[in-house]
């Protein structure tokens, strides 16, 4: 079964082809481009592409795999919206994945380009704001902690916590010298096929869809007006 | 098809999630989903909100619209959006989607002005739009006059709001008269029991030096100073502030600098045809005086029922429906979402 998989939490955005088989997830074709400010000029096209790219018709796959961040919320809804949108047209499922999850899967299991850790990973990107979102994972790849977003002073203290020796994400670069955790390089952004893999289970089985609700963990700017207040001083 | 388009509009600018079904000039559906009551509190609307919201409604909006029109995606000739101008996250969402929904079904996608499709929305409801015509577009984010010479391609801003869109001026007068937001309703209300006479506000932009330089352009900022003067006058003095006659002063102050303006620029431009939209061309006294000036003056006003006048999907389909029949190229599947689109790009 050939699936899309589509994240846009972090500074990267992400269109790739995986075939789920019944004991593996094949990678098939993967567009990843990084800038933060246009997700939404960028990710149609790189479905387009990797479609192209397989010669096949939108018809032709199977299911939509998203990932549902935490991440910026504007880029991430580019994300969300596309799957949801091709999801409904096509009738096809669309499974939620937590984009963290992802990285965490990614730094935990061996992949096609990563070995798994032996102790605890930090998983951080980048929430602007001077803080981060996070989670940390047992090398199992289960998640311990999180997700959650704060600034990484205070995601330094939960870490030592946790025991954490290694830390992966653009989040955890950035803030190396805060953290003060040994960065594991090639790890910056979800990858697609780490996504495919935490919905294949699902996908396989033939389970119902999700709805792709973004994991925000803020609540929207809003000062709400107090009352009347004179229009004049 | 080629005369008659079956189009979808998706439109996300603001605060409404519309989406809207097209053949030609004939409406098959117009659901919508609003976030309105969510913002209510605010006091105004408050962008983050409106993105969550309208990512939440768009597939069920999307699903009503395919349903009450009795089609499905692979049906139509094109998916239309609107691009541009409104919120940017807002829009975001519904650009998003309208690629999304026609890399899918592979259909061609068009981004297109919110402003020029407020004035196609006219053709749902009265047919072909005579060109030239003018346009006075008029809500709670924008106040514009346009010079529509042809609605697929030549669209020319002549005058706008220099400070508070017009919209903006009802919820802040309702707010300080008690009333709820949206301001607009409720002022209408308020006015049918007042007197349009009672106070002399001022029409911001109307005095020959302004003419000079702002002849179509518009500026509520000072009314609105005007009314929060008065009233904070009236409570100091502690005397009860009479909320019909301010409302219906007000009201009438906004609608005599809008429609003296609109019959000027057509007047000006030899236009024979007036069409009202956006939300406050759903006010009852605006409509009245525009038909009362536009008949002395030999000039034909089309407005479209309330519905249609505030923002909706049908619009933005109709818009869509006019390109697709004037043979106007799609846009490209990187088309952006561009809260300052200008007013003279009808489609990108
Ligand atoms: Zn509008």
């Amino acid at each position: 079964m050939l699936v899309l998989v589509l994240d846009s939490s972090t500074p990267a955005v992400t269109a790739a082809l995986a075939e789920i088989t019944a004991d593996a997830v094949v990678p098939r074709v993967e567009r990843s481009r990084v800038d933060a400010r246009a997700h939404g000029e960028l990710l149609a096209p790189q479905v387009a592409e990797v479609l192209a790219e397989v010669g096949i018709r939108p018809a032709a796959l199977a299911a939509v795999v998203a990932g549902v961040g935490p991440g910026p919320f504007t880029g991430l809804r580019v994300g969300l919206v596309t799957a949801a949108s091709m999801g409904q047209v096509l009738g096809i499922p669309t499974y939620a994945v937590g984009s963290l999850d992802a990285l965490g899967h990614a730094a935990t299991r061996p992949g096609p380009d990563a070995a798994p850790e032996a102790g605890p990973v930090l998983v951080a990107t980048d929430a602007r704001r001077r803080e981060v979102y996070w989670a940390v994972y047992d090398p199992a790849g289960g998640r311990l902690v999180g997700p959650a977003v704060d600034v990484p002073a205070v995601v330094a203290e939960r870490a030592r916590e946790q025991g954490v020796r290694v830390a992966v994400g653009e989040g955890a670069r950035r803030y190396a010298d805060v953290l003060g955790l040994p960065l594991r390089g090639g790890l910056d952004h979800p990858p697609a096929y780490a996504l495919a893999e935490l919905a294949a289970e699902r996908i396989r089985a033939g389970a119902p869809g999700d709805r792709l609700t973004p994991l925000y963990l803020r609540r929207p700017d809003a000062v709400a007006a107090t009352g009347r207040k004179p229009v004049l001083r | 098809m080629a005369d008659e388009p079956l189009v979808l509009g998706i439109e996300t600018s603001c605060d409404e999630t519309g989406v809207g079904v097209v053949r030609g000039h004939t409406l098959l559906a117009d659901a919508l989903a609003s976030s309105v009551a969510e913002h209510a509190r605010f006091g105004g609307v408050v962008p983050e909100v409106a993105s969550r919201a309208h990512l939440e409604a768009i597939v069920p909006t999307m699903q009503r619209a395919l349903d009450e029109a009795g089609v499905t995606l692979a049906d139509v000739d094109a998916i239309a959006v609107t691009a541009g101008p409104g919120l940017a996250g807002a829009l975001l969402v519904g650009v998003a989607a309208a690629k999304g929904y026609a890399l899918a079904a592979e259909k061609p996608v068009y981004g297109v002005n919110h402003l020029a499709a407020h004035v196609a929305v006219d053709t749902l409801e009265h047919g072909p739009l005579p060109e030239p015509a003018i346009a006075l577009l008029v809500s709670g984010g924008h106040s514009s006059l346009l010079l529509v010479d042809d609605l697929a391609t030549s669209v020319t801003p002549l005058g706008a709001t220099i400070d508070d869109a017009a919209g903006e001026a009802f919820d802040k007068v309702a707010r300080l008269l008690g009333l709820p937001f949206p301001g607009g309703p409720p002022i209408d209300r308020e006015a049918r029991g007042g007197s349009p006479d009672a106070i002399a506000f001022p029409r911001g932009l109307t005095a020959p030096r302004d003419m000079a330089e702002h002849r179509f352009d518009f500026s509520f900022s000072g009314l609105k100073t005007a009314v929060a003067r008065w009233v904070e006058a009236r409570e100091r003095a502690g005397e009860p502030v009479p909320v019909p006659d301010v409302a219906a002063s007000f009201q009438e102050a906004v609608c005599d600098v809008l429609t003296s303006k609109a019959i000027d620029a057509c007047r000006t431009h030899g236009v024979e045809t007036l069409v009202l939209g956006g939300g406050v061309a759903a006010n009852s006294r605006l409509r009245a005086l525009a038909e009362e000036r536009a008949a002395r003056a030999g000039i034909r006003v089309r407005t479209p029922r309330p519905k249609l006048c505030t923002d909706n999907g049908a619009m933005v389909a109709a818009l869509g429906s006019h390109l697709v029949a004037a043979g106007v190229a799609p846009s490209r599947l990187d088309l952006p979402a561009d809260s300052a689109m200008p007013l003279t790009t009808v489609s990108v």
